[in-house]
C-alpha cells in the first residue's frame, strides 16, 4: 500500500508539469491580455506594463522563467493585485474558502446521506418523494438563483443574520454562504446515495444478513453503508477539490474573501500569474483528492486492490 | 462486512440466495443485455406511474418548446414597442410578460427550451458516451493503463476551463455542435471516474472471474458484463449532469461561445432574470419553473429507468 | 474649535460607552484595489483609498471643483507653461516635512518607464516627460525642480489646459521619498507614511480595508470621520443588500440600471444621481466596406432612438445623447450631430434615402456585426439598436463575447460596430476629442481620419486662453459629428446608495467623493 501511495505521489510532478505547461500556453495563446481594457494604452505605455512583465520577451523565454521562478517557489506577484504576491493571495483566501467549502461539504453529508437511505429504504412511498422532491428543489434552482434570495429573506427582509460580508468569520456570516452551497451538494448526495443503497440492499448478501435475523438498521449500518458509498465517493474526490477552493458564486454574492473568485476572476483580467497560481493549486489538490478517493475504495471495499 | 462477504453488485441470480461466495454463473449479467432487456425494461417502466408521469410531461414540454413559439403571435426578436417590460397579462397577448426589449418572453422561454434541451440532451450524451467507456476500460485493464488514463483525467480536470472554451472559439469560430463539445469535454471527467470506481468493485465479482475464465474477451466483458452493471449511478449521474450542463451553457454564453442574441437558452433566461426578482419577478419565475418542471420530470424518470433495468427490483 | 470641543466630547462618549461610538462610515468601495501606490494603480476605486491617504498639491473639493491641497497656492506664467505651486507647511505622518522634493520625487518616479504608470500621457506635457517614459533620457532631465523647501517648478512644453486636473489625480501626488527609497514594499498596515486626511489601517484583501483619520494631516480639524470602513464588494446587489439592511451607509458603486426603478420607487431618499462625464456610443470601423461610406454611418444614426433606450429600455435616467463630449464636461460646446433633432417620420424617411443612395435595398440588405461585451445593459442597447435598424433592412448579427476579448477584437480593427464607453479621465473634452485624432486610441481602433479634425485638435494644444483653446476643440467635434464617425446614444449619469445619515456627498461630473468632506450622524454596526 505504502509504495502504491509513493508511486501515484511521484506521478503527480509529470501530471503537473504537464498541466502547467499547458495552462501556461494556452493562456498565452488565447486573445486578450491584460491590458486590454476600455481605455486603449498608448503605445509607449503599453510597452513600460510589457517589459516589467517580461511580456515582450519570447513566449519559450517567458515560459522558462515561470518554470525557474516556480522550482524556487515563487508564483510571480499578481497582475491585477500588485501589493501582494500570488502566493500571499492564495494563502490568504484559501483558509476563507477551506471553512466555507469544508462546513458546506460537512452539512451536506450529515444531511445528504440519511436523506437518501431513508429514501432508498422506503422507496417509491410518500416519504421516497417527499424526501427526493425536496433534494431535487436543490439541483432545480440554481445556486446564483437560490443565494440572493436567501440572503434577501434572511439578511434584508427578516434581518435575522448578515445579508453578506466575512467580518473575520463570525459565526453568523458563515451561516447563509455555507447552507447556499451545501444545497446543491446535498442533493447530489441524496439522490446517488439513494440510487446506491437501493442497489445494494437488493443484493444477495443483504438478503443473507436479513435471514439472519438481523434487523434493518444492523443491516444498513453494518452492511450496506460502506459499499452503497462507493459511486458517492467517487463523486466526491474531484467536488471536494472544487468547493474547498470556493465558488465564485457564492463569494461574490456574499462578499466573501475567498479564492473562488480568483479562478474566473483572474481568467477575466487576463491576470497570468494568478491564474497559474490558482491552477497549480487546483491541480495539486485534484492529484491529492483523486488519491484519497482511490485509498478509500479498498477501505469501503476491501476487494478493490492496486497492484499491476 | 468482512472481507470473506463479497459485495455483488448486480448479475446474480434472481431467486434464492448464493450463500457467501458461491461462484455465480457467468450467464448471469447476460440478462442485462439483447433485446430481451429493452423490452423487459419498458414493461417495468410502464409499471411505474411517477416515471411515466414524467416521460410524458417531458415529451409534452419537448413537443410545447418546439411547436408552440410558432403557435404564438410574437417572434423570438420581435420588439413590441408598447410593452417594455410588462408583467403577465391575458389582455395584451404576452401571456408571460415582455422583457426590457420589449420580447415576449413566452416565445422567448420556448426558443431557449428548444436551445436547452438539445444542450442538456446533446452534451449529456457526449458526456456519457465518453466517461462510461473510459471510465470501464481503465477500470477493468488497471495497472499502469489506469494510472496512466486517470492521470489524463486529472490533467483535464485541472486545465482552465475558460480558457480552453476561449481558445475553442477562436479556432473553430462558434457554432453549437462547439458547445455540446465543450461542455461534453468536461462533464466526462465525473462520469469517468464514477464508472471506474464501480468497475474497480465489479471487477473481482465471480461473475466477471468467471467469465474471465470461461475465455470471454476482455472488451466483450467490457461492453456486455461491466458496462451494464455500472448503469444504476450513471443513470442517477445523468440525471444530475443535465442541471449542470444546462447552467453551464449560460457561462458560455457570457464568454461568447454558447447562444447568441436573439437567441436565448433557460440559463440566460434566468441569470438575467435573477437581477430582476424584486422589480420583474416573471423573468426569473417563468424560465425557471421551465427548469424546474424538466428536471423533476427526468429525475424520476431516471429513478424509474434504474427500476426498470435492475433486475432484482421485482 | 468648537468643533474640536465636539470631537473631544465624542472621544469621552465614546471611551465611556465601550466602542462603536466613534463616527465609522462603512464603504461599498465596488472592487478591491489593484494597489495602494498610487502611480501603480488607476481604477477609480484604487484612486479613492490613494486619495483619501495621499492628499496633492491641488485637492479636489466636495462638489468636485479643484481647490488648493498641499500647494497652498499656484501660478502660472503668461504663455501658459511654467508652473510655480507653494507648498503649505504641512508634515508626513511620521512627522517629516512635505517638501517640494517629495514632489519632484513623485513626479520623476512617476514617469519613469519601470513605473509603467497606466495615465503617463496624461503628463507629458512636462518638458521632456515622453522622452523620460521611453527611457530616452533620465529622469532627473524631467522639466520639475524644487526652487526651495516649499516651491515646485514645473516646465511644459506646450500649453495644457488639463494640467491642473492632472495634478490632481492620485498619481501626481507628493510621495515619501525618505520612505520609498528605503525599500521596495512602502504600503503595508502600519508600514505606510501618509500625507492625507486618513491612513491605512488593516487590509484583509477582497474583505475589508480600514482608513483612520491623521492626526497629522494639514487640516485635520475638519476631518469629521474618524475611521472609514471600505468593502470591494463585486455583486451590487450584494452592496444593495447590505445597504438595506443598514450595514453600509454609502455605496460608490455605480447603482446597476436593473435596479435603478424599485430604488426610485422604494428608496428615493437614498438614490442619489447626477450627471458623469462618460459618453456611451458605438464605434464604426470606417477604414473598409459597406460603414467607409458616411451616408450609411449617417443612416444609421438618424434612426436609433436615443430616447426610447434610455427612457424604455434602460430606465436608469442616462441622458439621450447626440454628441461625443458629454455635457458635463466642462468647456463643452453646443457641437450636436446634424439631423437628429428633426420630426422622426423624416429622419426616418431621409435614412432610407441614404440607405438607397448608398446601393442597399431589400434584395440587397447591409449586413452587419454588432460586438459589445458581456453585460446585460450592453446587450439590452444592441437588441435595441438592431430592431431599430430593421427597418433600414439592415440584418445586424449580434456578438458579445468578454472584455478582454472585445477590447482585443477592438483595438486590431476586428469588428463593424462596436460598443465603446468612454469616462473622462480628467474634466476635458481634450480626454475625448484627443483619442479620436491622429495617433489616439480610439482613431487607431476605427480607423478615423479627418485633416480638418486633427488639426483643430492640435491647435488645442497650443493654445493658452481656455475661451480659445475650448472654441478649437467644439470644432473639432463638429467635424466629427458631420462625418458621422461615431453613434452617441447616452451621456452617463452617476448613481449611487447614499443613507440619509450621510453628510457632504454632493454628486458632480467626475464622480469623486473624497472622503475628508464626508460625515456621518449617527453611525452604524457595520459588517
Amino acid at each position: 500500500m505504502l509504495s502504491y501511495i509513493l508511486k501515484r505521489l511521484a506521478f503527480a510532478i509529470p501530471t503537473l508539469l504537464i498541466v502547467i505547461t499547458i495552462s501556461f500556453f494556452l493562456m498565452r495563446v488565447a486573445p486578450g491580455g491584460p491590458f486590454d481594457g476600455e481605455r486603449q494604452l498608448p503605445p509607449e505605455i503599453e510597452a513600460n506594463l510589457e517589459a516589467v512583465y517580461h511580456l515582450d520577451e519570447p513566449l519559450p523565454m517567458q515560459y522558462l522563467r515561470y518554470m525557474n521562478n516556480l522550482v524556487h517557489g515563487d508564483f510571480g506577484p499578481s497582475f491585477k493585485y500588485k501589493d501582494f504576491s500570488v502566493t500571499e493571495l492564495i494563502m490568504q483566501g484559501f483558509p476563507v474558502s477551506l471553512e466555507i467549502g469544508g462546513l458546506a461539504i460537512a452539512l451536506a453529508l450529515l444531511i445528504g446521506l440519511p436523506l437518501g437511505v431513508i429514501a432508498a429504504l422506503k422507496r417509491n412511498s410518500a416519504a421516497d418523494y417527499f424526501v427526493m422532491s425536496l433534494a431535487l428543489g436543490g439541483i432545480a434552482v440554481p445556486n446564483f438563483v437560490i443565494a440572493p434570495i436567501m440572503a434577501l429573506v434572511f439578511g434584508v427582509l427578516l434581518g435575522w443574520l448578515p445579508a453578506g460580508g466575512w467580518n473575520g468569520g463570525a459565526w453568523p456570516n458563515l451561516v447563509l454562504p455555507v447552507v447556499a452551497l451545501s444545497i446543491q451538494q446535498i442533493a447530489y448526495i441524496a439522490r446517488m446515495m439513494r440510487a446506491s443503497m437501493i442497489e445494494t440492499l437488493g443484493s444477495h448478501f443483504i438478503r443473507t444478513a436479513r435471514a439472519k435475523g438481523l434487523n434493518e438498521m444492523q443491516v444498513v449500518m453494518r452492511h450496506a453503508l460502506r459499499p452503497a458509498m462507493l459511486p458517492v465517493v467517487s463523486y466526491l474526490g474531484p467536488a471536494i477539490a472544487g468547493i474547498v477552493t470556493g465558488s465564485v458564486v457564492i463569494e461574490q454574492i456574499f462578499g466573501i474573501p475567498g479564492i473562488g473568485r480568483y479562478f474566473v476572476q483572474g481568467a477575466l483580467n487576463r491576470d497570468y500569474t494568478l491564474v497559474m497560481g490558482t491552477v497549480v493549486f487546483y491541480g495539486a489538490l485534484i492529484v491529492l483528492m483523486n488519491l484519497l478517493v482511490d485509498l478509500l475504495y479498498s477501505v469501503l471495499d476491501p476487494q478493490i486492490r492496486y497492484d499491476d | 462486512m468482512t472481507s470473506s462477504t463479497p459485495t455483488p453488485y448486480r448479475g446474480e441470480h434472481d431467486g434464492t440466495p448464493l450463500p457467501a461466495g458461491a461462484p455465480n454463473p457467468p450467464s448471469g449479467p447476460d440478462r442485462h443485455t439483447g433485446e430481451s432487456l429493452g423490452r423487459e425494461a419498458w414493461r417495468r417502466l410502464k409499471q411505474n406511474r411517477a416515471a411515466m408521469l414524467s416521460l410524458i410531461l417531458m415529451v409534452i414540454l419537448a413537443l410545447v418548446c418546439f411547436i408552440g413559439p410558432y403557435l404564438l403571435p410574437w417572434g423570438l426578436d420581435e420588439v413590441d414597442w408598447n410593452s417594455f417590460q410588462t408583467a403577465p397579462s391575458m389582455t395584451d397577448g404576452h401571456y408571460a410578460g415582455t422583457d426590457a426589449n420589449g420580447r415576449d418572453l413566452l416565445v422567448r422561454t420556448l426558443f431557449g427550451g428548444q436551445v436547452s434541451l438539445s444542450v442538456a440532451l446533446m452534451a449529456t450524451f457526449v458526456s456519457l458516451l465518453i466517461g462510461v467507456i473510459y471510465g470501464a476500460v481503465a477500470g477493468y485493464v488497471g495497472g499502469r493503463t489506469d494510472n496512466l488514463m486517470m492521470r489524463f483525467v486529472d490533467i483535464m480536470y485541472s486545465l482552465p476551463f475558460m480558457f480552453l472554451v476561449i481558445l475553442l472559439m477562436v479556432v473553430f469560430g462558434r457554432n453549437i455542435f462547439l458547445i455540446y463539445a465543450a461542455i461534453g469535454a468536461v462533464e466526462w471527467l465525473d462520469m469517468a471516474r464514477i464508472v471506474r470506481g464501480q468497475t474497480l468493485a465489479l471487477k473481482r465479482r465471480e461473475f466477471i472471474e468467471a467469465a474471465h475464465a470461461l475465455g470471454v474477451s476482455g472488451p466483450t466483458i467490457v461492453r456486455r458484463h461491466l458496462i451494464p452493471n455500472t448503469l444504476g449511478p450513471v443513470i442517477i449521474y445523468v440525471t444530475l449532469t443535465v442541471p449542470k450542463v444546462i447552467l453551464l451553457e449560460s457561462f458560455l454564453s457570457f464568454l461568447g461561445l454558447g447562444v447568441q442574441e436573439p437567441l436565448t437558452s433557460w440559463g440566460v433566461l434566468i441569470s438575467e432574470g435573477k437581477d430582476m426578482m424584486e422589480s420583474a419577478p416573471w423573468m426569473l419565475i417563468v424560465p425557471s419553473v421551465f427548469l424546474a418542471v424538466t428536471l423533476f420530470c427526468l429525475n424520476f424518470l431516471g429513478d424509474g429507468l434504474r427500476d426498470a433495468l435492475d433486475p432484482k427490483t421485482r | 474649535m468648537t468643533l474640536r470641543r465636539c470631537r473631544v466630547l465624542a472621544l469621552l462618549l465614546s471611551l465611556a460607552a465601550g466602542s462603536g461610538q466613534a463616527a465609522t462610515l462603512h464603504v461599498d468601495n465596488e472592487g478591491e484595489p489593484g494597489s495602494l501606490d498610487p502611480q501603480k494603480s488607476n481604477n477609480q476605486w484604487d484612486a479613492r483609498i490613494q486619495k483619501a491617504l495621499f492628499d496633492r498639491l491641488v485637492d479636489v473639493a466636495a462638489d468636485g471643483t479643484l481647490i488648493p491641497g498641499l500647494a497652498r497656492s499656484w501660478d502660472v506664467s503668461a504663455d501658459g507653461t511654467v508652473w510655480t505651486f507653494h507648498l503649505r507647511d504641512a508634515r508626513w505622518s511620521d512627522g517629516t516635512p512635505i517638501t517640494a522634493e517629495d514632489a519632484v520625487f513623485s513626479l520623476r518616479r512617476l514617469l519613469t518607464p519601470a513605473t509603467a504608470n497606466r495615465n503617463a500621457n496624461l503628463y507629458y506635457a512636462i518638458h521632456n516627460a515622453r522622452a523620460v517614459n521611453l527611457g530616452k533620457t533620465p529622469p532627473e532631465s524631467l522639466g520639475v525642480d524644487a526652487v526651495d523647501e516649499s516651491t515646485l517648478r514645473v516646465t511644459l512644453d506646450h500649453p495644457s489646459g488639463y494640467f491642473l486636473e492632472a495634478m490632481a489625480m492620485a498619481e501626481a501626488a507628493p510621495l515619501p521619498a525618505h520612505v520609498i527609497t528605503r525599500g521596495e514594499r512602502w504600503i503595508t498596515p502600519g508600514n505606510t507614511v501618509v500625507s492625507g486626511a486618513f491612513t491605512l489601517g488593516d487590509w484583509i484583501p477582497q474583505s475589508r480595508l480600514t482608513l483612520d483619520r491623521n492626526p497629522a494631516f494639514y487640516a485635520a480639524d475638519t476631518v469629521a470621520l474618524d475611521k472609514v470602513v471600505m468593502y470591494p464588494l463585486e455583486d451590487t446587489n450584494d452592496a444593495i443588500r447590505r445597504f438595506r439592511s443598514g450595514r453600509i451607509d454609502l455605496s460608490l458603486a455605480q447603482v446597476p440600471s436593473s435596479r435603478i426603478d424599485w430604488l426610485r420607487t422604494n428608496m428615493p431618499e437614498a438614490l442619489q444621481q447626477g450627471p458623469w462625464a462618460g459618453e456611451y456610443f458605438y464605434m464604426f470601423n470606417v477604414r473598409k466596406g459597406p460603414l467607409a461610406d458616411a451616408r450609411v454611418r449617417e443612416a444609421l444614426n438618424l434612426v436609433v432612438r436615443r430616447d426610447i433606450i434610455t427612457d424604455k429600455i434602460l430606465g436608469t435616467g442616462m441622458i439621450p445623447s447626440t454628441r461625443f463630449v458629454p455635457g458635463a464636461v466642462s468647456g463643452q460646446g453646443d457641437a450636436t450631430m446634424p439631423g437628429l433633432d428633426a420630426p422622426w417620420p423624416e429622419r426616418l424617411s431621409k435614412a432610407k434615402a441614404l440607405m438607397k443612395d448608398a446601393g442597399y435595398s431589400p434584395a440587397h440588405p447591409l449586413r452587419l456585426t454588432l460586438r459589445y461585451n458581456t453585460n446585460d445593459d450592453h446587450r439590452k442597447v444592441a437588441v435595441a439598436v438592431a430592431a431599430m435598424w430593421k427597418p433600414l433592412g439592415v440584418e445586424t448579427t449580434l456578438y458579445n463575447s468578454e472584455a478582454a476579448v472585445h477590447y482585443a477584437a477592438i483595438h486590431a480593427g476586428q469588428f463593424d460596430v462596436a460598443r465603446y464607453g468612454m469616462i473622462a479621465t480628467v474634466n476635458d473634452p481634450f480626454d475625448f476629442l484627443g483619442s479620436m485624432a491622429q495617433g489616439g486610441s480610439a482613431a487607431e481602433s476605427s480607423g478615423y481620419t479627418n485633416a480638418a479634425f486633427t488639426e483643430a485638435v492640435r491647435e488645442s494644444e497650443t493654445l493658452a486662453s481656455p475661451e480659445a483653446r475650448f472654441d478649437a476643440l467644439t470644432r473639432a467635434e463638429q467635424q466629427l459629428l458631420d462625418d458621422h464617425a461615431v453613434l452617441p446614444i447616452y451621456e452617463y449619469v452617476a448613481s449611487h446608495l447614499v443613507s440619509p445619515r450621510v453628510h457632504g456627498f454632493e454628486s458632480n461630473v467626475m464622480d469623486e467623493h473624497p472622503l475628508r468632506f464626508l460625515s456621518i450622524t449617527p453611525p452604524t454596526s457595520g459588517e
